[in-house]
């Protein structure tokens, strides 16, 4: 690839026997961007996503992500990639280090590697002294930060964040998005999937997804310019075509 | 009835070592909306359990229309409605058997069913649905049919824990237009929510965390508790503005969102100065501006004040 | 890649070890099996109530009811009861069976003649008729022999009980017993184990990362065969020293077999899994497809060729039904790999069938 478009996608279409749920998708995302995807549930942001992290088959169309083929390089693509759902995807009967350990271990970390970035890890999350606790004993915030931070171990370039923020305090959610720019300063992707339409603002170009289409992909700036709206709520409500108050 | 539907008295729960809520005090007026915010683990959850009798208080009491709930389950259960944060209606039956079924639940006559049911379908919109099982219908629709059927025994008060948790945005608008107008009608309502934008949908709100009211009253009482000027430097680059501002300004006073960095200028440093600062450090920005605190600043601000004075 | 592997096998361990409760329960589960099927169900029966009607009052007839008084089997409750309280005794369930010994007894035994001894049995459970009629002819047989030793009848039939003389049923129980313990640990558990990981959410968590299928089934499904080989030790070593079952064959044939045994159970759990996403729904499939049949359908406690024809075939398809053969042969007959090799053919092929079926499933679940 010689463009610095480490996500392309091209007229990706997804189909469950007759029910189109994602339907001739194109965009590109740039390294070192911070994309957004909003929509209703059911739009199809989910199903988007799972192609692209090659859980998904798509039934038509092409797309790319880190090189690598969404169709042929699954493979390639899990190796590349990271991921963090809404469940935050901790085991909460495990100690913190005992969850770092099983996902370096399932990315084929060395023992060396596991154990460096496991300390490195712990510190940075100030976890170092409670790194025997199990998980299910740490505040919402803090896991939060420590899943991220385990979807991360592998150094992946490409981050998939499927509502990340749902139900933390606005502290944590600060905490939260201050890393993720510091990791699309580092130069890489983040996809970030969100209900919370003021957290739209902090990505940096955002789509709005409905029936399976992208409707709206610009950044939260223009889109406010465009629909006149003072807030992302605003904007989604006008361009999915319902009155806002 | 002079009563107030529901008054909230120094309550104190824990589960174990937990210290679920740490002395809440409310209370909630008739055709009221009273909003009860806070992240998840805060004590939302906790709380409306105990004012609906499903849960006992250590200590501290709640009347409910002037009666001890704690003495008066009976009643507090026939005259409340509950709707818990994942409401359990039955996947397998239809929308019109959920609604029989919890109108026989609190024993509503049947004639009478049949104009409730109307009744509310003319607001919650689900009548073409109405023979759809309520497992497939969309989250939005969900919610408003889980509302519908806590209606459907007309309760005076309604308890709600986050009803538009997870819900997309156009349905949230949609059920909180059905909000207002059931307050309209005079019911009282306590809801509990985690977007912090639905804070000025709500008559009167308390900020709650960690088992703590932060604060309490109007939204618009609530942010005139910044007394302090608040500006937004709008950028691009909110992030990069954001650590460098942290070596300039106390960092409790700045704040990280979405379309740039909020200043809560303490010092008094005055927006020339602000600006005067921004481009001798050469930081990229749009503009500097005042602006009126939204909830999320109250909160952000009683968090840190929180914890300067334990 | 291995260390990918190791790392699930070790998590799954962790897993195990948290959750105590289950952990217990895994354990001591095999234990009370074993003491209720050991000493609270038996197929025995001792101590049958039973009522005798002595017409005769002769020396031989007070050596017959002697006898009977002796014996373990029987326990006599009424004496001479009148004859229209025979039925009344047998409905209030005061007795099992009303012997009458006929006035004529002494005369017949002496004119060597054919003695007709009246036996009243209940049958309304017809499994304990049959054997209270074998138990009171053995013990006229023994009768018999000590008192007309010139007596012969034409032939004779003397049963000789092989591999299990005394007729033990512990020694029946208890290698069925390792059986339906080792399925329930491997199909129940490792079904359980993955529809827990579906339910919270970190199955997706896991899908994403380059794992292959292969090591995640794999990962899963190592601490469970240990689990099961522990288990089938626990119940190895009781059954031998408590229950004294024999251990006639080769312990490294039953540990192989063992093996199969559990691939098919582990097989069939992680099939479950891919057709259910909840730990509840996933415990009662398995519960129904595996437990029940190898309770009934295999011969762990009814004989399969007394089934009907349609049962019989389907207990061929029923892996715990060649298990049984085959742990019972090594056990107590000392069976060699030659003498079990139908069954462990049938073995092998049921656990090919499973693997192959749970991993294609398995893979297309995933999408």
């Amino acid at each position: 690839m010689s463009n610095n478009n480490t996500v392309e996608v091209k007229e990706l279409t997804k189909k469950f026997g007759g029910f189109t749920a994602v339907d001739r998708v194109t965009f590109q995302v740039k390294k070192g961007e911070i994309f957004g995807f909003l929509g209703a549930n059911g739009a199809g942001k989910t199903t988007t996503i799972r192609m692209l992290c090659g859980l998904l088959l798509p039934t038509a169309g092409w797309a790319s992500v880190g090189g690598f083929d969404v169709f042929t390089q699954q493979e390639q693509i899990k190796q590349h990639i990271g991921y963090m759902s809404q469940r935050f995807s901790l085991y909460e009967d495990l100690t913190v280090r005992e969850n770092i350990e099983f996902y370096g271990g399932i990315y084929g970390l060395s023992r060396k590697e596991i154990k460096q970035k496991s300390e490195e890890l712990l510190d940075y999350l100030n976890l170092s002294d409670r790194s025997d606790t199990l998980t299910a004993e740490l505040p919402l915030g803090l896991k939060q930060r420590m899943a991220l931070s385990t979807a991360l171990l592998h150094e992946p370039e490409i981050i998939f964040l499927d509502e990340p923020t749902s139900g933390v305090d606005p502290e944590s959610r600060r905490q939260f998005w201050l890393l993720i720019y510091e990791l699309a300063a580092q130069g890489k992707t983040v996809f970030v999937t969100t209900h919370f339409m003021d957290e739209a603002e902090y990505c940096q170009r955002i789509s709005i997804m409905q029936n399976g289409r992208i409707i709206e992909l610009d950044a939260p700036q223009k889109l406010k310019e465009k629909y006149q709206a003072s807030s992302m709520q605003e904007v989604f409500l006008k361009s999915i075509g319902e009155k806002p108050k | 009835m002079n009563e107030k539907p529901l008054i909230v008295e120094n309550i104190e729960k824990s589960f174990g070592s937990v210290q679920a809520l740490r002395g809440v005090s409310l209370e909630l007026e008739r055709g009221q909306i009273y909003g009860l915010i806070g992240p998840d683990g805060a004590g939302k959850t906790t709380l409306m359990r105990i004012i609906v009798t499903l849960l006992n208080q250590d200590s501290g009491k709640i009347l409910f229309q002037g009666k001890d709930a704690q003495k008066q389950t009976a009643f507090v259960r026939k005259n409340i409605g509950y709707m818990p944060q994942r409401f359990s209606l039955y996947p397998d039956l239809t929308v019109e058997e959920n609604l029989h079924f919890f109108s026989d639940l609190f024993g509503v006559a049947t004639q009478v069913q049949a104009q409730r049911i109307e009744r509310l379908y003319q607001f919650s919109r689900l009548e073409p649905f109405k023979d759809r099982r309520a497992e497939a219908l969309s989250g939005g629709m969900k919610q408003k049919l889980a509302l519908s059927c806590m209606l459907m025994h007309e309760p005076s008060v309604m308890v709600m824990d986050e009803p538009t948790y997870g819900v997309d945005p156009v349905s949230r608008a949609e059920l909180w237009d059905i909000l207002k107008e059931l307050a309209g009608q005079g019911k009282s309502i306590l809801v509990s929510t985690a977007y912090m934008d639905e804070a000025l949908l709500c008559d009167r709100i308390a900020l709650i965390f960690k088992g703590q009211l932060l604060a309490s009253g109007t939204p618009q009482e609530l942010r005139r508790t910044i007394t302090h000027a608040l500006y937004l430097i709008k950028t691009q680059k909110a992030h990069y503005v954001f650590q460098e501002l942290r070596r300039h300004f106390p960092e409790t006073d700045c704040h990280l969102f979405g379309e740039g960095v909020h200043l809560l200028d303490r010092q008094n440093t005055g927006l020339s100065k602000i600006r005067q600062m921004l481009e001798q450090n050469k930081l990229p920005f749009e503009s500097v501006q005042q602006i009126e605190p939204g909830i999320e600043d109250v909160f952000l601000d009683l968090i840190h004040r929180r914890e300067v004075e334990p | 890649m291995t260390r990918t592997f190791m790392s699930i096998v070790k998590k799954e361990f962790l897993h195990i070890v948290r959750d105590y409760q289950t952990l217990i329960i895994i354990f001591i589960m095999p234990v009370i099996m074993l003491i209720l099927f050991g000493y609270a169900i038996t197929l025995e029966m001792r101590q049958i109530e039973i009522a005798v009607v002595d017409r005769s009052r002769i020396p031989q007839s007070r050596m017959l009811i002697n006898h009977l008084q002796s014996s373990d089997f029987f326990n006599i409750q009424a004496y001479d009861i009148p004859e229209q309280q025979f039925e009344s005794y047998l409905q209030q369930r005061k007795v099992r069976c009303i012997m009458v010994i006929p006035a004529d007894f002494a005369r017949s035994l002496k004119q060597e003649r054919f003695t007709p001894i009246q036996l009243l049995i209940d049958a309304s459970d017809p499994n304990a008729a049959n054997f209270i009629q074998s138990y009171l002819q053995k013990i006229i047989a023994l009768f018999n022999t000590e008192n007309n030793p010139q007596f012969k009848f034409p032939f004779e039939i003397i049963p000789r009980f092989m591999f299990n003389p005394d007729l033990k049923s512990d020694y029946f129980f208890v290698p069925g017993l390792i059986a339906v313990i080792i399925l329930l640990i491997s199909a129940l558990l490792t079904s359980i184990a993955i529809a827990r990981e579906k339910e919270r959410g970190t199955f997706e968590q896991i899908l994403v990362s380059p794992v292959r299928a292969s090591q995640i089934i794999l990962g899963k499904v190592i601490p469970y065969i240990v689990l099961g080989f522990l288990d089938s030790t626990i119940i190895l070593v009781i059954g031998h020293y408590w229950f004294q079952v024999p251990v006639e064959g080769s312990v490294l044939l039953l540990l192989l077999t063992l093996i199969l045994y559990l691939l098919t159970g582990l097989s069939f759990g992680l099939f479950v899994s891919t057709i259910t996403d909840s730990q509840r729904t996933a415990m009662l499939i398995a519960l129904l497809m595996t437990i029940l049949p190898t309770i009934l359908l295999s011969g762990f406690i009814f004989p399969v060729p007394s089934m009907p024809f349609l049962f019989q075939y389907v207990s061929k398809i029923i892996p715990a039904t060649h298990f049984l053969k085959i742990i019972r042969g090594i056990l107590l007959k000392g069976n060699s790999l030659l003498e079990l090799k139908v069954q462990i053919g049938y073995l092998i092929g049921l656990a090919a069938f499973m693997i192959v079926l749970s991993i294609k499933k398995f893979k297309t679940s995933l999408e």
